[in-house]
């Protein structure tokens, strides 16, 4: 698909006139989907979509727009160059952006695996087959994912992958269930088989009686899913430089240095793993590594070009947003199979949901924990614990209450599809915390 | 073209029990002033088609922005192959379900166009609204926007009906931030809440042109705040936080979909069960809520579904009482129990869900003033800034980005960073007074997140101001 960019991009280029650049960047998928519900398939589908995105820069003007593709290059020639015209239209009627800014630097590159990935019918027939008598629900997508980006000054960089992802929840009965996922780029049905086997073993302890315990601090332990929850919501303006700068960021009082965390707690975005693309709308390459928090202390922003117009500093290629795709924090020293004995009595948490800020300059937050989440007594696990909501801030989980991280991490896959599936990912630890709040 | 793209479609679909076509098409531009910079315009324009089939009990999709007729042929084939290989895993016999042969029309009235308002106007305007945001060293951040959206839908199905809707809509914004020290808060329009159908004609009903200098007053008034007290007490809420209210703790349970568990992977599950249809009380006598999809310039008004259910009005709760939940076609025939005509997809290549539309809170019979004096201890809080609410939709904590509180029967003090927490069980049971039409408002939201693959949807929720006793309210840390 990158090609069929590529060739966009040399058709409108020939089109430019006067000293007008062009970037051009494009999105598309493959994709197949299906959504299991009690073991059964509630909807199948098949989904093919391309979208060209067009930024027509004339000195310190632009105009862009957005178009689906039909991935037919006559069809879709003629519907760019419209585009194309009338962008260049309607930049007479903008004023001059004094924070433009673009790649004028020409650093092309691929990066494009080999498609592996499992006809999806047979796939399913193994899912239902394994699932069978089990209440099973969830979604599989796989296919093609493409990215490109080319510009009228002859850059050229193409990303694809082809993968599935697999995720799902095995329950119970009511909100009694575990959570589960499978991605990758090759299907196994036996790694899929011990998935669900060791899904059906942790199933066994949410038939025990369920726990309520009453509002309070309690020792914690936050499993990586769940502390992927928790920063993943402070990529909600928590790195970028723009909240920063307008002092809207939940991290403000770190950046300012009004607060630390524990000294272990290091956090970086690492797009080097090769899992999302590292090149960006205005035609940046990201650098490998972006150190976020360093020893417990704010160490860098993430900044878009436009922020960094803005703020006269140097773009290390953020999207527009200025949130992670790829975050990855370090690990502890507690092995995992020493986490329940290290948590002795608490509330070992397996997942949290719909995390929110409830005072967002002192970075406190507000959630739930949802699926399987338990209660520990002396480093046994004694009864699944009915819902509950926690109220804490950021600087207290990973700061003075921080007990220890684990040794082992895990790389969690995105399993979302908004619009279109997520290439984003996050490597990290788990986390026993003191003293966690929760308020109902 | 449209036409065209019909031929092909009834050239290629195959004869199967039911086979039907959505065609969408969508239009937007986003326009945007933040800190007197007019920043990186961008519209959009996309087109697409999904193809149903369901045969032999099995049902499936093939969604394309091909719409040659031989990539419409592939998007059929893959709807037809998925319904065949899956038929036999299906969770309902899809081949019983009476699917709709929807045959109407629908429109959203519009008396000023998006598009008779030249581009240079309209950056006037953002520019004016952004201009009456700052005037204060403490003003950090300061933003106008304005999001026009025209979705054209055709829904045909393979045997002969056709129907079509299309739908225009805005969303205004403005929205300013202070600063002092460490502390910074914001305020907003209606926390972004103030979406509708319709053209420009939305934004002198909405105060786009007026309100700028209140939202700067209140955001400099909240820095001088102190925080909202910790305590148990009475709750006056504006509509702009009652949409988020309905939304999270009536809309959502009561989505069919949920109730049959098809989200539990995702969005979560219910605390509703089937059985609760008919007779279980939701909330006070006061509590009336109607599925509302043609009230004019509310944001999810529409004719029919996108199964092609047509939409009509129904109570969902009357006088407290849950009668009907939130399920389209299919989930109805799954669960045996009337619905509503809420099946819907964001585009082209979703497929429909259950989701909310319009679902709004019919007005009472007090004025703002009477709901006011009738609180000895209370907090009044407006537009909404954080929501979280557990999966089976009970256990809820919101904010709102203003509040005052209520002494004696009179508003007082203004506090920042309110807060409060319930559960949906009990909450609307505490529901003991409902403003009439003066306080009624009519809002929604363009990012409602759900379903497997993801869709964000449009959604509205009218509400008059509303009063609860005996609710957990805080402030920050």
């Amino acid at each position: 698909m990158h090609n069929l960019l590529y060739n966009l991009c040399d058709h409108l280029s020939a089109q430019l006139k006067g000293a007008e650049i062009l970037n051009c960047s494009l999105d598309g998928e493959t994709s197949e989907f299906v959504r299991l519900n009690q073991g059964a398939v509630r909807q199948a589908g098949s989904v093919k979509q391309a979208y060209l995105e067009l930024c027509l820069i004339d000195g310190q003007r632009q105009a862009g727009a957005r178009l689906s593709l039909t991935s037919d290059l006559a069809t879709d020639q003629a519907a760019a160059a419209t585009v194309l015209t009338e962008l260049r239209d309607r930049i007479p009627h903008l004023s001059d952006d004094p924070h433009l800014l673009y790649n004028t630097e020409v650093q092309s590159s691929e990066h494009h695996s080999e498609d592996r990935c499992p006809a999806a019918a047979e796939v399913i027939e193994r899912i239902v087959e394994t699932a069978r008598g089990t209440d099973f629900v969830g979604l599989y997508a796989g296919g093609a994912i493409h990215s490109a980006f080319a510009n009228s000054l002859g850059q050229r960089n193409g990303f694809s992958s082809h993968s599935f992802h697999l995720d799902w929840s095995l329950y119970h009965r009511a909100d009694k269930a575990v959570k589960c996922g499978y991605a990758g780029t090759e299907w196994s049905d036996q790694e899929f088989s011990n998935k669900m086997d060791q899904a059906r073993r942790e199933l066994g302890v949410l038939q025990r009686s369920p726990r309520t315990i009453d509002p309070g601090r309690y020792r914690v332990y936050l499993a990586p899913t769940a502390v992927a929850e928790v920063i993943a919501i402070l990529g909600w303006g928590g790195f970028g430089l723009k909240s920063q700068r307008t002092q809207r960021s939940p991290l403000i009082r770190a950046v300012k240095g009004e607060e630390e965390l524990a000294s272990c707690f290091n956090l970086s975005e690492h797009v080097g793993s090769g899992l999302a693309p590292r090149f960006g709308k205005s035609g940046f390459i990201k650098p490998e590594r972006i150190q976020l928090f360093e020893g417990g202390r704010y160490a860098s922003p993430l900044v878009s070009p436009r922020s960094a117009r803005e703020y006269s500093v140097t773009t290390n290629g953020a999207d527009d947003n200025e949130s992670p795709v790829a975050v990855e924090m370090e690990a502890g020293q507690t092995p995992r199979d020493q986490v329940l004995s290290e948590l002795g009595t608490g509330v070992f948490v397996n997942n949290l949901h719909y995390l929110n800020y409830s005072d967002r300059p002192s970075c406190r937050l507000t959630g739930m924990t949802r699926f399987a989440t338990f209660w520990v007594e002396d480093g046994e696990v004694v009864a699944p614990l009915n819902v509950m909501r926690f109220d804490e801030t950021f600087y207290r989980m990973f700061g003075e209450q921080l007990a220890t991280l684990t040794r082992e991490r895990e790389l969690l896959i995105d399993p979302g599809t908004y619009e279109r599936r997520s290439t984003q990912s996050a490597m990290v630890p788990g986390a026993i915390i003191d003293d966690f709040t929760f308020t109902l | 073209m449209t036409e065209t793209i019909e031929r092909r479609f009834k050239k290629v679909a195959p004869a199967v029990e039911f086979c039907s076509m959505r065609l969408v098409t969508t239009r937007s531009e986003q326009l945007w002033v933040r800190q007197g910079v007019l920043q990186p315009m961008r519209s959009v324009r996309d087109q697409g088609a999904m193809i149903t089939v369901i045969d032999q009990g099995g049902y499936g999709y093939g969604a394309t922005s091909d719409l040659s007729e031989s990539g419409l042929r592939t998007a059929a084939e893959e709807a037809r192959a998925w319904a065949h290989s899956t038929r036999k895993h299906s969770v309902v016999d899809f081949s019983s379900i009476d699917m709709p042969r929807p045959t109407a029309s629908y429109e959203s009235p519009v008396s000023n166009s998006w598009d008779d308002t030249p581009l240079a106007d309209k950056i006037d305007l953002l520019k004016k609204g952004c201009d009456s945001l700052g005037g204060d060293q403490r003003i950090v951040d300061r933003e106008a926007s304005l999001w026009f959206t025209e979705e054209e839908t055709v829904f045909l199905a393979a045997d002969g009906s056709r129907a079509c809707q299309k739908l225009s809509m805005i969303v205004p914004d403005l929205a300013v931030v202070a600063n002092q020290g460490s502390e910074t808060l914001q305020r907003s329009l209606g926390g972004r809440g103030y979406c509708r159908q319709g053209g420009l004609e939305v934004l002198e009903l909405v105060g786009f042109h007026s309100e700028g200098p209140n939202l700067v007053q209140e955001a400099l008034q909240l820095l001088a705040a102190p925080d909202c007290p910790e305590e148990q007490m009475s709750l006056l809420l504006a509509p702009d936080q009652m949409l988020l209210q309905i939304h999270e703790s009536i809309g959502h349970p009561l989505e069919l979909d949920r109730i049959l568990g098809d989200e539990r992977n995702y969005a979560g599950t219910s605390f509703v069960t089937l059985d609760m249809f008919g007779s279980y009380r939701y909330g006070s006598d006061l509590l009336n809520i109607t599925f509302d999809p043609d009230r004019p310039q509310q944001f999810a008004s529409y004719g029919f579904d996108d199964d092609g259910l047509p939409a009509q009005r129904e109570y969902i709760i009357k006088d407290g009482i849950l009668l009907r939940p939130l399920g389209g076609v299919t989930s109805q025939a799954r669960a045996a129990i009337s619905g509503v005509a809420n099946s819907r997809a964001n585009g082209w290549n979703r497929p429909p869900i259950d989701r909310m539309a319009n679902l709004n809170l019919e007005p009472g019979k007090s004025s703002f003033d009477e709901l006011v004096s009738g609180v000895e201890r209370g907090v009044y809080m407006r537009s909404n800034c954080s929501w979280s609410i557990d999966d089976s939709r009970n256990k809820f904590q919101f904010g709102c980005e203003w509040a005052q509180l209520i002494e004696n029967g009179e508003l007082t003090t203004v506090v920042k960073k309110p807060n409060y927490r319930g559960v949906s069980a009990s909450f609307w049971r505490n529901l003991i007074g409902v403003g009439n039409e003066d306080t009624f408002e009519v809002m929604g939201t363009p990012y409602c997140g759900k379903g497997e693959p993801n869709q964000v949807i449009r959604v509205g929720h009218a509400s008059p101001t509303c009063l609860f006793r005996d609710v957990d309210v805080f402030g920050g840390a």
